[in-house]
């Protein structure tokens, strides 16, 4: 019996791609952001990633022994939680909340809902919203100690202050104002927010990493970014205002949710189409969020807001069978 | 029209470059030769010759028995041993004629006789082509002489030659292409003088330039016939999606060819009915590429049929080590076997040696990255339909067009989660149509 082969039914030829190397992708793509993260908010950056990984990959390890199942196969995807996690908060936060933020992620959003793949809003973005809701004032120090806490939520709105450079209001609130901001600096980063959101630059090297790997494609980012444009045009009330609109684009974590987060496969849509769908529908809701209502965090909203429809836009969305047209004209 | 590819579809690695290149060799067996009566879609054939009988080259042993059914004709000369239960690629045993050969390869009368098709009738012509046991050489296996007589011949405008060769690895297309171009448009010309409206399509894709150029040349003359180039995709000798590719014409999977005006056969079957046709000659041989990681020596063998592949093996100087996979057809759809020691059917086209398994993986959880639908050529949604069907949720499964999947695996390829989509699309789909002979049985 030595001429005995493997028998398994066809296809017998894999992609090299797997889904542990789509998230290491993810990892890699969020390298430039992080990095400019900790060199414009410090090394207490660095501590805030590494915390947020840490309690990603612990609880889910953990959850996993006490419910006797295959332990994480190693596949990366609490890294990346606990890596945009850490990108969705400033650099002050203390390292419980970023714990908390970290379990709530893991546990109740992702493990309790069944885990990979089964969890019907983005983790980290959950549980970013859930930790501004519960610590507004943490959430909203975006100025590591130098800076006086803004009194409101919206650091757009506030008043918080990059380290060095741009005094007074934030890029968004000026550009809200009608007042004229460095483009330049707003592009590169140099300014207050969370720690991963700030650098449209960095955040852009990562997409088209991601880009050209074929990990995402651009129908969901686009359609997002043009609709956020298009709705500040007609209803931002500034008209064709080159400095606003941009500033719409590069400020306010667009950049950062549009490329990074309302692609997150588990909460998009499978087709085209449907993702063309949720991209509007994505813009929509952040144009609405930015200016009808008081700018709290526009984009996290609009996107967890946007995971709950997927499955309406999927139903909808469902493509027709090749060769099957006209019996679904004919119908 | 004509477009240069289809939605969907899926970049494999080729792998054909190990053998593409390299001539055909001629491999005349060594051992005794089996030949199964059920090498083709249909009722096996019933056999015609007794234990003990002496048989000669492209003498019918096997009978169609039925009108989709196929003759079996001897390749060799010599003495019927058995006819007994013989195992085949499926890993089924099926009732095999074995001949001892005698290696003098005596012919029956008339074998070789050059005739001039154009004035034989059309009856003679399909005659000829069913007499010579021909069936779709691609790799399905459907009766050629059926294929050519569709109900309304008037209304067939296409007669498409598949020259795609999508399948990776497979070369055998490929070097009859540049070796013997000739015989597949005497091929194309004898069913194209069956199909007074039709115009003859010669579909090769893009990764085969010599042929594309070769064929150009060959029919430049022609104006009834045209050499279509397609994008270099798997699936793109599917035959729906050569269809759609070359006439713009949609089939599903309630639908043949012939019902949107066209008529697809293989290169290699094309070039078979030129010799059943123009030179009186049976299918007894074809081209069988023996590739992958783990041959030493990958090429193309003009065998007869009936050769058992363990000399075919032999002759392409055996393994490197103990393969892990070996594979009969292509790496896509092809038939994995636990043993090589059976014989070369009408639609066996390869032998692959594959050192480590690449399906031998372990599933984890979906990430609904939406891979699976992209390549879906048929625009389907392969984990939905897997899912349903591990639920056994036939009623849903069908409603959601799972009976349309061609099984060309491209979802479960890409699947990153490494599920194994087609296999349980292809499961319930055979399921369910087992539940509906049942229910009208």
């Amino acid at each position: 019996m030595n001429d005995l082969y493997h028998v398994t039914a066809a296809p017998h030829a894999r992609s090299p791609i797997t889904t542990r190397n789509i998230m290491q992708d993810v990892c890699i793509a969020l390298i430039p952001a992080s990095l400019f993260g900790i060199y414009n908010f410090g090394l207490r950056s660095l501590l805030v990633i590494l915390t947020t990984i840490l309690a990603c990959t612990v609880t889910e390890y953990v959850y996993c022994r006490l419910m006797k199942m295959k332990v994480n196969p190693g596949d990366y995807s609490d890294v990346v939680t606990g890596l945009l996690l850490a990108l969705n908060l400033p650099a002050s936060i203390p390292l419980w909340m970023a714990v908390l933020g970290g379990v709530f992620a893991i546990l109740i959003v992702k493990m309790l809902y069944g885990g990979l793949g089964q969890n019907f809003m983005n983790p980290a973005l959950a549980a970013r919203v859930f930790l501004i809701i519960s610590f507004p004032a943490q959430m909203s120090n975006f100025v590591v100690e130098k800076i006086a806490s803004p009194t409101t939520l919206d650091y757009i709105n506030s008043g918080a202050v990059a380290l060095d450079g741009v005094t007074g209001a934030t890029p968004m609130a000026a550009v809200k104002a009608g007042e004229t901001v460095n483009l330049l600096q707003l592009f590169v980063g140099n300014h207050g927010g969370t720690i991963g959101e700030t650098s449209a630059l960095a955040l852009l090297i990562g997409a088209g990493y991601l880009l050209y790997r074929r990990v995402i494609s651009l129908r969901i980012p686009l359609t997002y970014i043009v609709t956020v444009v298009v709705f500040a045009l007609i209803f931002g009330g500034q008209g064709f205002d080159v400095n606003y609109l941009l500033g719409q684009v590069l400020g306010g974590g667009l950049i950062l949710g549009a490329f990074y987060m309302a692609t997150d496969y588990v909460t998009s849509p499978g087709s085209h189409k449907g993702q063309i769908i949720y991209g509007i529908f994505l813009g929509l809701l952040t144009g609405l969020f930015r200016v009808v209502g008081s700018g709290v965090e526009g984009v996290s909203y609009a996107i967890i807001i946007g995971n709950l429809v997927v499955p309406l836009i999927d139903k909808a969305t469902r493509p027709v069978s090749f060769g099957k047209e006209r019996a679904k004209v004919e119908k | 029209m004509g477009k240069s590819t289809f939605m969907g579809g899926i970049h494999p690695y080729e792998g054909k470059e190990l053998t593409m290149d390299k001539p055909t060799t001629v491999l005349l067996p060594k051992g005794e030769l089996v030949f199964p009566m059920s090498q083709h879609i249909g009722a096996p054939a019933k056999p015609v010759v007794a234990v003990g009988d002496y048989v000669l080259v492209g003498q019918k042993i096997g009978e169609a028995d039925g009108y989709i059914s196929s003759n079996v004709i001897s390749s060799v000369s010599g003495t019927v041993k058995a006819i007994e239960k013989r195992l085949v690629v499926t890993g089924k045993l099926v009732e095999s004629i074995v001949i001892e050969n005698d290696h003098e390869y005596k012919k029956i009368e008339g074998y070789g006789k050059e005739r001039d098709y154009k004035k034989m009738s059309k009856q003679e012509i399909r005659e000829a082509v069913k007499e010579a046991g021909i069936v779709g050489l691609g790799g399905a296996g459907f009766p050629t002489n059926v294929k050519l007589a569709p109900k309304d011949e008037d209304a067939i405008d296409y007669v498409i030659i598949n020259g795609a060769e999508c399948e990776p690895y497979l070369t055998s297309d490929y070097r009859l292409m540049i070796e013997e171009p000739e015989k597949i448009v005497g091929g194309l010309k004898i069913i194209l003088s069956l199909f007074k409206n039709a115009k003859g399509i010669i579909a090769i894709e893009d990764n085969k330039p010599e042929a594309i150029k070769k064929f150009q040349e060959l029919v430049s003359a022609d104006s009834n016939i045209e050499v279509h180039i397609v994008k270099t995709k798997y699936p793109q000798g599917g035959e729906r999606q050569l269809v759609y590719v070359t006439t713009g014409r949609k089939l599903n999977s309630k639908k043949l060819p012939a019902d949107v005006g066209c008529v697809v056969n293989n290169v290699a079957t094309a070039a078979a009915v030129y010799m059943a046709v123009a030179k009186s000659t049976p299918l007894t041989n074809r081209i069988v590429t023996i590739s992958g990681d783990a041959v030493n020596n990958p090429q193309n063998f003009d065998v007869l049929i009936g050769t058992n592949f363990g000399e075919i093996v032999e002759a392409a100087d055996g393994f490197k080590q103990q393969p892990e996979k070996i594979v009969f057809g292509g790496p896509m759809m092809g038939m994995a076997m636990y043993t090589y020691n059976i014989s070369v059917t009408k639609t066996t086209s390869s032998l692959l040696g594959f050192l480590v398994d690449e399906a031998a993986v372990e599933e984890s959880p979906c990430i609904r990255c939406g891979r699976c639908t992209e390549v879906c050529p048929l625009q389907l949604v392969p984990v939905q339909l897997a899912i349903l069907g591990a639920h056994n949720d036939e009623e849903r499964f069908v409603k959601m067009d799972g009976l349309e999947c061609c099984g060309c695996g491209s979802c479960s390829y890409i699947c990153p989660a490494r599920k194994g989509l087609t296999q349980q699309i292809l499961q319930t789909k055979n399921q369910v149509l087992a539940n509906r002979r049942k229910a009208k049985a």
